[in-house]
């Protein structure tokens, strides 16, 4: 398992066997009656200067997992390292220096502001909280942060309200910005926003990461976006990872049938693509989490499940093509180009 | 053909408020014929909802001033009286909403509520409504409906609620259902069985659907007509296949160019709308859409564009002030990847020699 999460290039975190548990408890006592495992197991690097997506349907893990990476929470399990240092369990003033390497942008640009700060203040405050004086002072740090974002540095004093929600999420940008961290995680940070606003939003951040060097971890439903944004993708289930691949092949030639389906689902804004295209619909809803199915945990939904599936948990490893896949009967490129109709032009 | 199911003439919906007069729609025109499906497309405050919540008969609020006609079946219903309307709503013309966890009453089960609807409508017994309540959440793809019916909506997850809304809506075999965003709270793999369901009912019982969404996906695979708004107005309208492969307005080019597809190659730039919608209070002047426009002209700052018809194609309609020949030199330059600045270069060049 260990050797295929492996991708060459230089590694900036390596997550190993990540588990996170959040225990149900019950009765006068408030024994532990269960556990809701929302991250169960999982293995993955993220190379210095990548973004790495992370997709799945709501409920699948994957903003526990980016919680767990900057730490905002303490894993169950498992390790997590950074640059070489293990951060899984560190505390204190160790985990505030950390602080300043890792930074989130969020989805809901309406609620990560506080209203009551101008703009100027929102900005600075990593700056405040770090004590960290920056040449030529706080405020001009913080213009030319405004600046690159393309905000109007002469807005410093406005608040939050006056500003548009495509304008709101450039100032969430800013503020991750501001400490120069290594690593971003972007969790749903368009998915908030009008059509012809995203699109500014997303050319934003792919050009300060290619600017910048920045590594991003960019979390989204909409697979459309993440294929746009990221140089690999993993795909999660039920709190594991069941694929993983580099955009251009995971998009082209999906293995896990779950993959399949998700892209199969993504309606196509071209009407004649859309009538050829025999959609892979999932019966129901994604298992609960608090108690997953045996062997497979897709294979409640699965189209080829086969007795195999229902008993054991197939491993992640390198199928046909290169893409990482837990899978007992991947997907054929045939069954694919059915399913996906665009899988064809990703190809070409 | 007959007479359409749905004709709405020149509909204006204009708020009173203490800022100002609010033009939320503000002369839109558009039938709907039996079993067709029209796909309503824009952004946040293009005003696609407060249009269909005034077919329903929702926007009667005391500072509303509501004009035009909108015709259903044959009866008026912007002159028609809140009982009138109370009959024919979730009856003949009935609405999904966007979320449906805040339209289900979280008091009382699911097969209830919709039991419920059944019988504020039908001369049925308590224990017939149940029946068909039960039906219609089986119907709908919710597994034991007879037991689910007995639930409660806290308990249900957000696609079944969609579909228990779904239900509800379609328990009294509606002739027009009206679907705002129905599928935007929802994972992609529901909303595709949403979709389905929805395009599944409506070849089942030849319901009309008119379907609200910002979603160009969604229009692409469900509607057969697409009216694009922006501020409150119809920009362009056409069948859907135009509106993917011809389309005229520059909004609509800067919709389809900012959205990043599957089925383009990867690492194509996206060309995002420069600017953002206008206030509905203040628009601006000439055609609403000119500071936002990267062809925009002198007049065109002046000048309100009316929607008229395409020359090749009668059923394609577009409000712009450019020329069809400039349109369809830019559209043909913006298809094949160049940049708006480029191409607006070289006909700003050609159109001021002429």
């Amino acid at each position: 398992m260990t050797d295929v999460a492996q991708p060459s290039g230089d590694t900036i975190m390596e997550v190993r066997d990540l588990v996170k548990h959040f225990p149900i408890r019950a009765g006068f006592l408030q024994r532990q009656v269960g556990a809701v495992q929302a991250v169960d197991g999982v293995s993955f690097d993220v190379i210095r200067g990548e973004t790495l997506g992370l997709v799945g349907e709501s409920g699948c893990g994957k903003s526990t997992t980016a919680r767990l990476l900057l730490r905002l929470m303490a894993p169950t399990a498992g390790s997590i390292r950074f640059d070489g240092r293990e951060i899984a369990h560190i505390k204190g003033s160790e985990l505030k220096a950390l602080r300043r390497d890792m930074q989130m942008i969020f989805q809901d640009p309406y609620s990560s502001l506080n209203p009551r700060k101008t703009v100027g203040s929102i900005i600075a405050d990593p700056f405040v909280i770090h004590r960290m004086n920056p040449e030529g002072g706080r405020k001009r740090a913080v213009q030319e942060l405004m600046d690159t974002v393309g905000l109007n540095p002469e807005h410093y004093n406005r608040y939050p309200h006056e500003f548009s929600g495509g304008q709101r999420q450039r100032i969430g940008v800013a503020r991750a910005l501001a400490l120069k961290p290594k690593v971003i995680v972007a969790d749903e940070p368009v998915s908030a926003l009008d059509v012809s606003i995203q699109a500014q939003v997303l050319n934003l951040l792919r050009d300060l990461q290619r600017d910048l060097g920045l590594t991003l971890i960019f979390i989204a439903h909409d697979l459309s976006v993440v294929r746009h944004m990221c140089d690999r993708v993993a795909v999660m289930y039920l709190g594991k990872i069941y694929e993983l691949a580099t955009s251009e092949q995971l998009y082209a030639h999906p293995r896990m049938p779950y993959t399949g389906a998700l892209m199969s689902a993504v309606p196509v804004p071209d009407p004649r693509l859309a009538a050829a295209k025999k959609r892979q619909l999932l019966s129901g809803d994604v298992p609960s989490p608090t108690n997953p199915p045996p062997g497979c945990r897709f294979h409640t939904r699965c189209w080829k499940a086969q007795e195999v599936c229902r008993e054991e948990d197939p491993p992640l490893e390198i199928k046909e093509g290169g893409n990482v896949a837990a899978c007992h009967f991947p997907l054929t490129d045939a069954e694919v180009l059915e399913r996906v109709p665009t899988a064809r032009n990703v190809t070409g | 053909m007959g007479e359409p199911l749905l004709e709405v003439i020149d509909l204006r919906v204009h708020f009173e408020t203490d800022d100002g007069l609010v033009k939320a729609v503000d002369g839109i025109s558009y039938t709907v014929e039996r079993g067709e499906t029209l796909g309503i497309v824009g952004e946040s405050g293009s005003g696609k909802s407060v249009s269909s919540l005034t077919v329903m008969g929702l926007t009667r609020a005391r500072n509303a001033r509501i004009s035009g006609t909108v015709r259903f079946d044959g009866q008026d219903l912007l002159t028609a009286s809140d009982e009138e309307m109370r009959a024919i709503r979730g009856d003949d013309v009935a609405m999904i909403f966007q979320d449906p966890l805040s339209s289900l009453h979280p008091f009382y089960k699911v097969g209830k509520q919709i039991a419920e609807a059944v019988r504020a409508h039908r001369e049925v017994s308590k224990a017939q409504a149940w029946d068909r309540a039960v039906e219609m959440l089986g119907l709908v793809g919710i597994p034991e409906p007879r037991r689910r019916a007995e639930s409660y909506p806290h308990e249900f997850s957000g696609g079944m609620r969609q579909r228990a809304m779904i239900a509800m809506a379609l328990a009294n075999d509606p002739k027009l259902l009206i679907a705002d965003e129905p599928t935007t709270a929802l994972d992609v793999t529901v909303q595709a069985q949403i979709l389905e369901l929805i395009e599944r009912l409506q070849s089942e019982f030849d319901t009309a659907v008119v379907v609200i969404t910002h979603d160009l996906g969604v229009v692409a695979e469900m509607a057969d007509e697409i009216a694009v708004m922006y501020a409150g107005r119809i920009v362009e309208k056409a069948n859907a296949d135009t509106i993917f492969a011809a389309p005229e307005h520059p909004y609509t080019w800067g919709l389809l160019s900012s959205i990043p597809r599957l089925d383009s190659p990867r690492g194509e730039e996206l060309v995002p709308i420069s600017g953002r919608p206008p206030s509905l209070i203040n628009l601006p002047g000439g055609c609403s859409f000119h500071p936002r426009c990267p062809y925009v002209r002198e007049a065109h700052k002046r000048v309100d564009p009316t929607l008229d018809e395409v020359p090749a194609d009668p059923n394609h309609l577009v409000a712009c002030l450019l020329a069809p020949e400039v349109r369809r030199q830019l559209w043909s330059e913006l298809r094949t990847g160049v940049a708006p600045d480029e191409a607006r270069k070289d006909v700003m060049t050609e159109e001021e020699v002429a």
